[in-house]
């Protein structure tokens, strides 16, 4: 099995042969992602209205899954800086370098449509809850990393410096997440992950689920298609620099 | 360890002769007085805000600091030497993140007593307070020395090292300024200065690894 993984993404670490597999992968991904947002809305806009919380209890179908996106976003970043740095994957800092932006963007649109909920149900766009400042947090991470990537020309440097960075970091987001925990809690508590008797009805567990793979699979095809862009741009850096020499 | 004292002893004199050292007390003190201008005079205020206030300005003041770590070494080439020498530069590293505690940090805190008492903190507050901070600010330095040493090779990187820095100041801040606000009731919080000793510690540990692997990954 280990072996079998090994023999894989050894195939995979030529450029030439991930892109041909990944021009067969970009169109179904797309259309599974879509298809999936597509049917995840119209079962969100389907269900109906709390008791308590009335129409604006549909946010929670972007803002729950985004927030899940966000973390798991982080985490990819920081298992493919371990692959690219431990195991020399080169398609790792790709990979890594790829996420990024698109995790950023997971965390900003978790924090807004929070602030968006917020403001009807808590009278207030934004309270220094213990979960909302670690996402801020979150996102001030992801800008350092993106930071890191656009600061430092030489490349080799900055896939290094950026894996450095996503390891620590990835450290020290529990450690934020554990202090900010103590400082301050006002959020309700997570109703998903109670596996065993979710506190959520299954109304609107259905369509949040949908809708968490929805944007699961949004993150893999906005993931796959930017590390196309980047391998392309490698090659025409590359190309560029050969045409420079030569004259 | 003749070495490491060497190196530890010329940062921080570097420090205190470029003028460094007056800066940061300087930067401490202009950031206390724009308080009041900011939140009005009244001195209960002030006070209730004080232990706070005098946190961000320290990490502000330090912060500013931190792109002289090893920004200058790295760009005339001392840093390349220093890797050659048989001192791990795991302990260079320590070394000079020793000088700066010395040379910033410890003037820092000795002059946290008077910017308090410019914010009506009174001396049985202080105490607790400087406590606190001896026990946090060990991280402050070794947390900031990791963003220092991934910007490294950044021309102009001090914004960068900001950026990078603050989010490992978050849990130094919380406990931290939580402890100082315990001052002004009078009350000595074990707990959180444990959790600020054991962030120091950990810290001690971890960073100066980091750094080193971030310092020559700039030099490869």
């Amino acid at each position: 099995m280990l072996k079998a993984l090994e023999n894989i993404s050894a195939l995979y670490a030529n450029p030439t042969r991930f892109m041909q597999l990944a021009a067969r992968l970009h169109a179904p991904l797309w259309a599974l992602a879509l298809a999936l947002l597509a049917y995840g809305l119209f079962r969100a806009f389907q269900v109906p209205e709390d008791y308590q919380q009335g129409e604006t209890v549909k946010i929670m179908f972007v803002h729950v899954p985004a927030a899940w996106m966000a973390l798991f976003g982080y985490s990819f970043i920081f298992f493919a800086s371990v692959t690219a740095l431990i195991f020399r994957h080169p398609l790792g800092h790709v990979a890594a370098r790829a996420a990024a932006p698109v995790g950023a963007t997971f965390t900003l649109i978790a924090l807004v449509t929070g602030s968006l909920w917020g403001q009807p149900m808590w009278g207030t766009w934004w309270v220094w809850d213990a979960r909302l400042t670690s996402m801020l947090v979150l996102l001030f991470v992801y800008l350092g990393y993106i930071a890191i990537w656009q600061a430092i020309e030489e490349p080799t440097r900055a896939a290094r410096t950026a894996a450095l960075l996503a390891i620590v970091g990835f450290i020290n987001v529990p450690i934020v997440k554990f202090s900010v925990d103590w400082w301050n809690t006002l959020h309700q508590p997570a109703s998903v992950s109670r596996l065993a008797r979710p506190a959520l009805h299954a109304d609107f567990l259905y369509p949040l689920l949908i809708m968490g793979v929805a944007f699961l699979a949004l993150f893999f095809a906005l993931t796959l298609t930017r590390m196309q862009m980047e391998i392309l741009r490698q090659k025409l850096r590359v190309r560029r620099m050969r045409t420079n020499q030569g004259a | 360890m003749s070495v490491f004292w060497a190196i530890c002893r010329q940062h921080a004199v570097l420090a205190w002769r470029g003028g460094h050292t007056t800066l940061a007390v300087a930067f401490l003190f202009i950031g206390v007085t724009l308080m009041p201008f900011g939140l009005g005079p009244e001195l209960a205020l002030l006070q209730a805000l004080a232990p706070g206030l005098l946190w961000v300005v320290l990490i502000m003041a330090l912060l500013t600091s931190l792109d002289r770590l090893f920004q200058a070494d790295y760009e005339d080439g001392s840093l390349d030497q220093m890797m050659l020498m048989p001192l791990p530069l795991e302990f260079v590293v320590l070394a000079k993140l020793l000088g700066h505690y010395i040379a910033l940090v410890l003037p820092l805190l000795l002059a946290v007593p008077l910017a308090g008492l410019l914010l009506n903190l009174a001396p049985a507050h202080l105490p607790m307070l400087l406590l606190a901070m001896l026990a946090g600010s060990p991280a402050l330095v070794l947390l900031g020395g990791i963003g220092a040493s991934l910007a490294v090779s950044v021309r102009r990187g001090g914004l960068l090292t900001v950026l990078l820095s603050l989010p490992f100041y978050v849990p130094v801040m919380i406990f931290g300024a939580g402890a100082s606000r315990q001052a002004l009731a009078g009350e000595v919080d074990e707990t959180r200065l444990a959790i600020l000793l054991l962030i120091s510690l950990a810290s001690l540990l971890a960073a100066p690894v980091a750094i080193a692997a971030a310092l020559r990954n700039a030099v490869r």
